[in-house]
């Protein structure tokens, strides 16, 4: 009883912290979009009353939806082969012994602490047609001229792998840590073999994990904006370069607004497959 | 009439170049209940895991029913193992859990839940058929696990020391429910524990193991009473071992001395030479305490006891200093039977429930040895 008593300013200290963070820097903000969306245009103050719905009818323009539609399929492939890497990657990194799994871990954090800015830049410099990859081609003799890697939808996407990678893996490596080898093991014994084990066992009790990587994977890969403006040469591939050029160049806050707003309630939709992901493992959503 | 189920021949394995297994062979007899027993280490789990198919030997075979199954991956092989923690899956429902085995066998549906649904029922689940894992007790878990494994039908059920995770209470329901499960299904029950009572209690026979040999192999009385050797008489049950050294030998008797004591004993089965210093084994409860000024036994004093209920636990300090375990029924015609501590005493035992080893190359045991031993008797 004293105890809670004396407890108190600090548990007032810890909520109102908690709560006027996400008050003024989670929904306050996300607020201002809401109302930015449904606001008109305006060349001199960016957005003026009245208000409408302008904005969202003007995403279902043809030209936009392209845009959506490409930016999915970018953002897919490069969920895609995240996983298809990442999915063995943080498999077999789950089963290396302890001491070395947190130097690997170590090892995949290490290059954030460069910024990704730099490190797109870096890749630019791999890519470019005398860049590293060609010199190192054609000095083995295996292609007689540069090829064009840089400015292709490729090298966007191998930009978003690099980025996004870590993502993927980490709660992939969660999810394999949590699987334990004698569930594998009762599998075999009760007359499964390795396809039907991962079909039944590996897969449904990983699933949270692939979950969690795809939401973190999929939509920062439709908005990381400045990958197709170093690597893809500066067109209009993925949602984020609309968002971005809305608000900066073309000054059309409502739209942009709106825009974000869509890739926002995708992101709660992938989070609310995920929780029911894990109910059905009988574990408390996140 | 017993014919051989499964038998283990010349099996070697080294994990990280530590030999778990040296040149072990054992024959498991169709129907029997048999418990591998051992403290932690001694390859019990190991010689488990390879009649499952999860380990390969380096060198031996395996055969069962005449086929050789040494290669023979797990789920090619008919027999089911009841794992330590359960291992059930978390993310299916208990009758899901129980009807992976046939799901995989392909079999028709309807016969599916019908066995499953049988299976529940011995283990006295029938209503939880529908409630995930983590909806469960731990004992329930473990009912499921039993039921997975069971409802196969395999020729053999490998139980890798399944009732560890439960409470005291819990587990000697669970001893009286296997050995129930084990005559009613008649299945051969492999049973791996380090916990010797349990051992005792269940087992038709007992392999006693240490350091991947096997060290005695009998039904539970011929391990209790009759140990084979130093190592199993310290890790089943208590005794005391008295020096002894051989004074006499004439015929089947011989005499020794034990404590300045002359007493008249059999042959054992080993031979005897003269002067040869021998262990005489006596249980707690072979051991007599008489009063002191009796004309039998060593004297002593009484520096422990422990009122069991039905017994009465003392150990009594020898005038050399070493210690005698003792532990007697109540006796209904004394009902004022009780030691202090400090009381004067004689102890003796009686004729013919000694039984005698002899001293062996590497004793005494290592105080590692000591305390694994007594892990597992606790």
């Amino acid at each position: 009883m004293m105890q809670s008593i004396k407890q108190q300013p600090f548990r007032a200290a810890v909520l109102v912290l908690v709560w006027g963070w996400l008050l003024f820097l989670v929904l306050a903000p996300n607020m201002l979009v809401v109302g930015a969306s449904v606001m008109t245009r305006d060349p001199a103050t960016f957005i003026s009353l009245p208000l409408n719905l302008d904005a969202y009818r003007q995403l279902f323009n043809p030209l936009y939806l392209d845009v959506f539609l490409a930016s999915l399929y970018m953002a897919a492939m490069t969920t895609l082969i995240c996983l298809l890497i990442g999915y063995p990657f943080a498999w077999a990194l789950s089963r290396v012994e302890k001491r070395r799994q947190m130097l690997l871990i170590f090892l995949l954090i290490v290059p954030f602490w460069t910024n990704s800015l730099v490190r797109t830049y870096a890749l630019k410099l791999i890519l470019a047609t005398n860049g590293l990859l060609n010199s190192a081609l054609s000095s083995l003799g295996l292609i007689d001229q540069p090829v064009q890697l840089l400015y292709t939808e490729g090298a966007v996407i191998v930009g978003l792998v690099y980025l996004l990678l870590p993502f993927m893996i980490l709660p992939l490596y969660s999810v394999f840590e949590d699987l334990r080898q004698d569930v594998l093991l009762a599998s075999h014994d009760l007359g499964a073999g390795r396809f039907a084990t991962f079909k039944n066992v590996v897969v449904p009790l990983t699933l949270p994990g692939v979950l969690a990587g795809v939401m973190l994977v999929l939509l920062p890969a439709m908005g990381l904006f400045f990958v197709p403006d170093i690597l893809g040469g500066s067109r209009n591939l993925l949602v984020g370069n609309v968002i971005k050029n809305q608000f900066l160049d073309a000054r059309n806050w409502p739209f942009g607004a709106a825009a974000s707003i869509v890739l926002t309630l995708c992101m709660a939709l992938l989070m609310f497959a995920h929780r029911l992901s894990k109910r059905r493992l009988g574990e408390e959503g996140v | 009439m017993t014919k051989t189920l499964l038998s283990l021949s010349g099996i070697s394995k080294q994990f990280d170049g530590k030999t778990v297994l040296d040149e072990l062979s054992l024959k498991i007899d169709d129907g029997e209940f048999i418990t591998l027993l051992g403290p932690s280490g001694c390859g019990k789990t190991t010689l488990l895991r390879m009649m499952a198919g999860f380990e390969l030997p380096d060198r031996g075979t395996v055969t069962l029913s005449g086929m050789d199954i040494t290669q023979t991956p797990p789920e090619s092989r008919p027999l089911n193992t009841v794992f330590q923690n359960y291992a059930l899956f978390p993310h299916m429902s208990v009758f899901d859990n129980v009807a992976y085995g046939l799901k995989m066998e392909k079999r028709p549906k309807a016969e599916i839940r019908e066995r499953v649904e049988e299976a529940l029922a011995m283990v006295q689940l029938e209503d939880f058929a529908r409630r995930k894992p983590h909806q469960l007790s731990g004992g329930q878990q473990q009912r499921v696990a039993i039921a997975r494994a069971v409802v196969k039908r395999p020729k053999m059920l490998l139980l890798d020391e399944p009732l560890s995770a439960l409470d005291y209470k819990l587990r000697r329901t669970m001893q009286v429910e296997l050995k129930r499960l084990q005559r009613e299904l008649g299945i051969t029950f492999v049973f791996v524990t380090h916990d010797q009572e349990e051992a005792l209690s269940m087992s038709d026979r007992i392999v006693v193991l240490k350091d991947g040999y096997i060290q005695q192999l009998g039904t539970p009385r011929e391990v209790y009473e009759r140990p084979a050797n130093v190592f199993t008489a310290r890790f089943v049950g208590q005794t005391n071992f008295f020096p002894g050294r051989v004074t006499a030998i004439a015929g089947e008797r011989i005499s020794v001395d034990v404590f300045g004591l002359n007493r008249e004993l059999s042959m054992p089965s080993f031979r005897v030479t003269m002067n040869q210093p021998l262990h005489v084994l006596l249980r707690p409860e072979d051991i007599r305490v008489l009063a002191p000024d009796d004309t039998e036994g060593v004297a002593g004093k009484i520096v422990e006891r422990n009122y069991k209920g039905s017994t009465l636990d003392s150990v009594i300090e020898l005038e050399d200093g070493s210690q005698v375990m003792a532990s007697e029924f109540f006796d209904e015609d004394d009902p004022t039977f009780d030691y202090s501590i400090g009381e004067r005493v004689r102890v003796s035992w009686v004729d013919g429930w000694e039984w005698l080893l002899a001293e062996e190359g590497d004793e005494p045991l290592t105080d590692e040895e000591e305390l694994a031993a007594d892990d597992a008797e606790h």
